[in-house]
């Protein structure tokens, strides 16, 4: 055996919760990485074929899209600390053009990829304890969580524990390596569902039982794409000794029986749906058959796990500080930011700030190196050196001290970060789209921006109210257009993009799949539908009602009635 | 074909047989089906037995002869195809199977230490294949962040140093 030999301490901010790597874990990396060098000049040689790198350079976040390769770097959960922003921000200088993109996985993609830059860019990820493990391929992915995890008031269980706990077990797993479809998993704490649980080929609710006991209710089938179907409760309750196991369970159980002909049949929530129950009970029977001990989850493991995620040194504060109060009541504009961009936070005196990067007319995620490298420093000064990435492609610095937030916002504004858009209709998720990606049937991109542009003003998209307007370049949906108030689908129509609009998904404890309104509109004409449809919100909707509200009220009719009157 | 065993190419004592012809007085390989038609049979065999596995059945029908056999090959159409791994894991863990585990068909290097740990044993490799390409590929990586096979063995935590032969 080789011995673990120790690699130059990365320092994150002491206060930053996150997984804080060993030299273990850091030797791992480097095998990683040696290994993924070693495979690339296998297929420079031939001895590897293209077929065959194909899915390995996949497991390694190497994509090759429309015009170069793309690499998506993981972050865990969506859990930065400075340190690892600020490498982000050099690595999209140096080895991008200068920018990087935050997708709905909370994760990181570089889109002007060179394929001989890439171990050099696995080093300097490795550097900060990164990589791009599984951000792609048949495998376990990167595992997402609550943006506002350790700083929301109705968490019962952190879920960072057991999101790490998911992602060190599901690190090159030598059974699930090779299965028939990608394999993604969302981990909440809280009983309001902010990770889409039920749209996840697994959603996991941690939760406690009367005597405080952790143990979690498994969802598993729920997915978007061609087919979107929601989650199936299979468990209410697995101890959380038996966390693993069950997981391990449910995987054997697809791995075994999950379709491996026809791509489009292939993720679990077909099996799931085909099943039926008898699902429920193939899983059951696997775990019962698998042996408990060496699957036990040691409580000794997860309290060192749990360490790395004790809540930071707060002050004692109080909750509206006259400075804030005043800033607020003397500038409108900043009190304006504040009704979008802040939500609660358990600790008096603090708030969570989420960062738009929506800017109006800008692309939906993007963030330029300086942009990074700025966050990196308001993050050391004002959210104790952390940053999470949120699955609508936003930031958030969850412990900002109520009385920073003025200052922190005027820092905000020349970076072109204070849009004050925050779940409002240009807060819009879109897909990279034709601009970028190879399986694309129409852009996103393009007309995120044109919506945006569209309802550039803020009493405007105020007056609307809180939208979710998600938009998917093809029908693998990762714009989660599914999911979205308002989904908008690009298609080809005979050469011509054109865009389905469906309406009435939504996300959460209530999630549910939208409907298709009717014909496609025309690149030219999607703009105007969306404002239609607003303006029929608007006019029909009563007070309180978001448009999802509306809509589940008085269903397709008015809606359909005002985009395709005759004119 | 050559056969692989820790790292190394290896002699193969054993021949498959046709599904109509004669089991030889020899380690043969036959097929799941009949090996399970003609158990009583083979019951009172005294040379080795060795039988493929379609990657579509579950292990679990191999019980009634699984403590006859000495041999489990499992078939990877394509290395895409990961049931295998599953197989594998199966017969070592749940039915305690002691014998050897073969992956045959489309397999390739890097697939081998996550089949070693699974409890697959050795490799069906084609004609002309590099043994040190596979034992650099099975050495590569010594880290595991899973519990190992042996329920016997104590666990370290989630993570663990892996030991190979
Ligand atoms: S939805 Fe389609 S176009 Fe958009 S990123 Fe996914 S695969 Fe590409």
């Amino acid at each position: 055996m080789n011995a673990v030999t120790p690699v130059g301490a990365p320092r994150h901010p002491e206060h930053a919760r996150l997984y804080r790597y060993d030299a273990i874990d850091r030797a791992f990396l480097q095998e990683r990485i040696a290994e993924f060098r070693g495979q690339v000049q296998r297929r420079i040689d031939g001895a590897l074929t293209e077929d065959e790198f194909k899915p390995l350079r996949l497991m390694n976040g190497l994509y090759l899209q429309l015009h170069a390769y793309m690499l998506r770097v993981a972050i865990p959960y969506g859990l930065l600390s400075s340190t690892q922003m600020r490498q982000l921000g050099m690595i999209a200088r140096r080895w991008d053009r200068g920018f990087g993109h935050f997708t709905t996985r909370q994760n990181i993609q570089f889109n002007w990829t060179k394929l001989e830059d890439v171990c050099a860019m696995l080093e300097a990820l490795a550097d900060v304890d990164m990589h791009a493990i599984q951000t792609s391929g048949n495998c376990i992915r990167n595992v997402t969580t609550d943006e506002y995890a350790g700083a929301a008031c109705d968490e019962v269980v952190d879920p960072r524990i057991y999101a790490e706990i998911l992602r060190q077990w599901s690190t090159l797993h030598p059974e699930f390596t090779w299965l028939p479809r990608k394999f993604k998993i969302a981990v909440t704490g809280s009983p309001q569902d902010r990770v889409a649980a039920q749209v996840h080929d697994i959603g996991v609710l941690a939760k406690r039982d009367a005597g405080g006991a952790v143990g979690f209710e498994v969802w598993v089938g729920g997915g978007l794409g061609r087919t979107p179907l929601l989650g199936t409760k299979i468990r209410d309750w697995v101890p959380e000794a038996d966390f693993l196991r069950f997981m391990e369970a449910v995987l054997r159980v697809y791995n075994a029986l999950g379709q491996r002909e026809n791509i489009y049949r292939a993720r679990i929530k077909i099996l799931v749906r085909d099943m039926g129950a008898e699902f429920a009970g193939a899983v059951e029977r696997e775990f019962a058959a698998i042996p408990r001990d060496p699957y036990a989850l040691d409580p000794a493991i997860v309290a060192a796990i749990a360490a790395h995620f004790a809540a930071p040194p707060f002050a004692a504060l109080a909750d509206e500080p006259a400075t804030y109060v005043r800033a607020r009541r003397e500038n409108a504009e900043f009190a304006a930011w504040t009704r979008n961009a802040l939500r609660p936070h358990r600790a008096p005196g603090y708030a969570s700030v989420t960062i738009s990067l929506k800017p109006i007319g800008g692309i939906p995620g993007d963030a330029s190196a300086d942009q990074m490298e700025a966050l990196a420093d308001l993050a050391e000064r004002y959210s104790f050196g952390e940053i999470r990435v949120t699955h609508s492609q936003n930031l958030v610095l969850a412990h900002v001290r109520q009385e920073d937030l003025f200052t922190l916002w005027q820092a905000l504004g020349p970076l072109g970060l204070a849009t004050p858009n925050i779940g409002l209709v240009s807060d819009i998720i879109a897909c990279p789209g034709m601009d970028y990606c190879a399986l694309a049937t129409a852009r996103s991109i393009p007309v995120a921006q044109r919506i945006s542009e569209r309802f550039a003003r803020l009493d405007r998209q105020l007056e609307i109210g809180e939208l979710n307007l998600n938009i998917s370049g093809c029908i693998n949906a990762c714009g989660h257009h599914h999911v979205g108030h308002i989904g908008i689908l690009g298609v080809d129509k005979r050469g011509e993009e054109v865009y389905q609009i469906t309406l009435g998904g939504n996300q959460g404890n209530d999630a549910s799949i939208g409907e298709l309104i009717g014909p496609a509109f025309s690149y030219d004409a999607v703009v105007d539908a969306v404002e239609t449809l607003l303006r029929t919100y608007v006019d029909r909707r009563d007070p309180g009602e978001r448009f999802v509200d509306t809509y589940r009220r008085l269903g397709a009719v008015p809606f359909r009635e005002a985009l395709y009157a005759p004119a | 074909m050559p056969l692989l065993e820790n790292g190394g190419l290896v002699a193969d004592p054993w021949v498959a047989v046709a599904p109509d012809a004669p089991i030889p007085d020899a380690p043969a390989i036959i097929g799941h089906d009949r090996a399970l038609a003609e158990a009583e049979a083979l019951a009172g065999r005294n040379t080795p037995l060795g039988v493929t596995l379609p990657n579509d059945v579950p292990p679990e029908t191999l019980l009634p002869i699984l403590d006859r056999l000495s041999l489990v090959v499992l078939d990877l159409p394509k290395f895409r195809d990961g049931r295998a791994f599953t197989q594998a894991r199966t017969l070592r863990e749940r039915h305690g199977f002691r014998g050897e585990i073969r992956a045959a068909g489309h397999v390739i290097p890097d697939q081998y230490a996550a089949l070693l740990r699974c409890g697959v044993t050795t490799v069906a490799v084609p004609e002309g294949t590099d043994p040190t390409v596979w034992d650099a590929a099975r050495r590569v990586v010594s880290i595991a962040y899973q519990p190992r096979l042996d329920p016997t063995a104590p666990l370290a935590g989630l993570r663990r140093r892996l030991e190979l032969a």
